[in-house]
């Protein structure tokens, strides 16, 4: 299963059509202990790169913005009660939603794993 | 790094520990080495050890009243017992808070003085200014400071430096040897926990450090941990809660304010005591997880009334906690709150303080 990155930190995996979504490593390191998840609604309708919800830790606060465009079909509701999950394990266990993915063209904007790792390179 | 930024003499070993380190009132100062909750919760159960060097310290000798220094605080020096301490305020002419600061009665006729780090150089100007005798000295820079803040922190201490130092009760503190070294040892605090504040002479605070690190029950705390501990138990934190701007009548902090004392500010408090203040400082406790931070703005009924000065999620209360002001007639237990920013928005309702009431301070 392929990974994709944003330039804001999101990942996406794609599977059959649906995109986990979450943000990586590295974002949930700079970000500090995780204590709240604002997880987006049921059904919510997202374009690629909208708000689809928002982490906040001890020291700040920040977006989560969508990789791709879709419906939310699923969201991480483990999260709610245990936030830290984001820090543990950001690109397995702590994903955020599922997208059901409206256009898989879309993926061409985002950057591979190895594009991502030359991009931390130069933030 | 900023080359204008001061360290303290435990730059090296905050380095080595791999510390996030970053700005703070002038100083380059550690805000957390494993992660401020883990800090926090290790404070909560065990006992955390911060470098506070980067807080002022001052030396008054000479006649209290005669020299002037009786004047200069919200609170009666004279009165304070040789070996204990006191809180309270230096307060400019309309009554704000120019620094809040404790006083160590060393002896009859001497006074150590602590202020916070941002402020200390122009706390040392102020007070200077009001003196009219007596040698005052700002001995910051040969004054280390370790605090040691946690239920064990007795047990560590006696381990480390005898039976002595669980005589100590909380707001007294006492000169003894330390590696050699004469050293204050203070049952103070930051934190809502049993603990002690260490003032030592600079030289010795790196030994010092190690010393108390090679008990397991310790740990080092950062600066980030320090201001969650703080909220969660509700004190004020300088430069946030209050300020020059700020009364302590409008923080709700005239329990540490003598009105039957002269002291510069005085005449501007009875003034605002008798035109009741403008606005009150409230505590307030989210209903979720999210947190209010600095700046967001505090509203009831659709309308601003205020805004936050200090806001954090609380890992004892499992929930956003906050600090801020108000119009005094929201300034009740159980008043509803929205608090906005941008396009976040959290219900919260204004309690009493402290939020968390289950810490070890007076054990």
């Amino acid at each position: 299963m392929s990974i994709y990155f944003t330039k804001e930190h999101e990942w996406v995996k794609i599977k059959e059509g649906i995109a986990a979504v979450g943000i990586s490593e590295h974002a949930a390191h700079e970000l500090g202990d995780i204590t709240f998840v604002e997880l987006p609604a049921m059904g919510k309708v997202v374009k690629q790169f909208d708000m689809l919800g928002a982490i906040e830790s001890v020291k700040a606060a920040s977006d989560i913005y969508s990789p791709v465009s879709g419906k939310v079909v699923k969201v991480n509701e483990a999260l709610n009660d245990a936030p830290e999950i984001v820090n543990e394990s950001a690109e397995d266990a702590g994903w955020l939603a599922w997208v059901e993915i409206a256009d898989e063209a879309e993926l061409k904007s985002l950057m591979t794993r190895e594009q991502y790792d030359e991009y931390l390179k130069t933030v | 790094m900023d080359d204008l930024l001061k360290v303290t003499p435990l730059c090296g070993r905050h380095e080595a520990a791999k510390a996030l380190v970053a700005p703070f009132g002038g100083w380059n100062m550690p805000i957390q080495y494993d992660g401020i909750i883990a800090e926090h919760a290790w404070c909560r159960a065990k006992a955390a050890l911060f470098d506070i060097c980067h807080m002022g310290e001052f030396l008054f000798e000479g006649d209290f009243a005669a020299g002037g220094l009786e004047d200069v605080f919200t609170f009666s020096v004279a009165t304070i017992p040789v070996g204990r301490s006191r809180y309270g305020f230096l307060l400019n002419e309309n009554g704000g808070i120019v620094d809040d600061l404790i006083v160590f009665r060393l002896a009859d006729d001497k006074a150590m003085i602590v202020v916070n780090a941002a402020t200390a150089p122009n706390d040392f100007a102020v007070i200077n200014d009001r003196l009219t005798g007596g040698v005052f000295t700002d001995i910051s820079a040969g004054t280390g400071k370790l605090d040691i803040q946690g239920p064990l922190s007795r047990d560590v201490m006696v381990a480390a430096f005898g039976a002595e130092v669980a005589a100590i009760p909380y707001f007294r503190f006492t000169t003894m040897n330390l590696l050699g070294v004469e050293a204050i040892v203070s049952r103070t605090g930051y934190t809502g926990e049993l603990g002690y504040e260490i003032f030592i002479p600079s030289h010795k605070v790196v030994d010092l450090w190690d010393l108390l690190l090679q008990d397991e029950r310790v740990k080092p705390a950062g600066l980030g941990a320090r201001d969650v501990l703080r909220l969660e138990v509700g004190y004020s934190l300088y430069g946030s809660d209050i300020d020059e701007a700020t009364t302590p009548l409008e923080a709700g902090l005239e329990g540490f304010v003598d009105l039957a004392k002269n002291f510069v500010g005085k005449e501007a408090l009875l003034h605002q005591k008798e035109q009741r203040v403008g606005r009150r400082k409230v505590a307030f406790e989210v209903n979720s997880r999210r947190s209010p931070r600095h700046h967001y703005e505090l509203c009831f009924g659709g309308e601003g009334v205020g805004l936050v000065t200090s806001g954090v999620f609380s890992p004892m209360l499992g929930r956003g906690i906050g600090l801020g002001f108000v119009r005094p007639d929201l300034a009740t237990v159980g008043t509803p709150l929205t608090i906005i920013h941008e396009r976040v928005s959290m219900e919260a309702t204004v309690c009493e303080l402290p939020f968390y009431r289950g810490g070890s301070l007076r054990s």
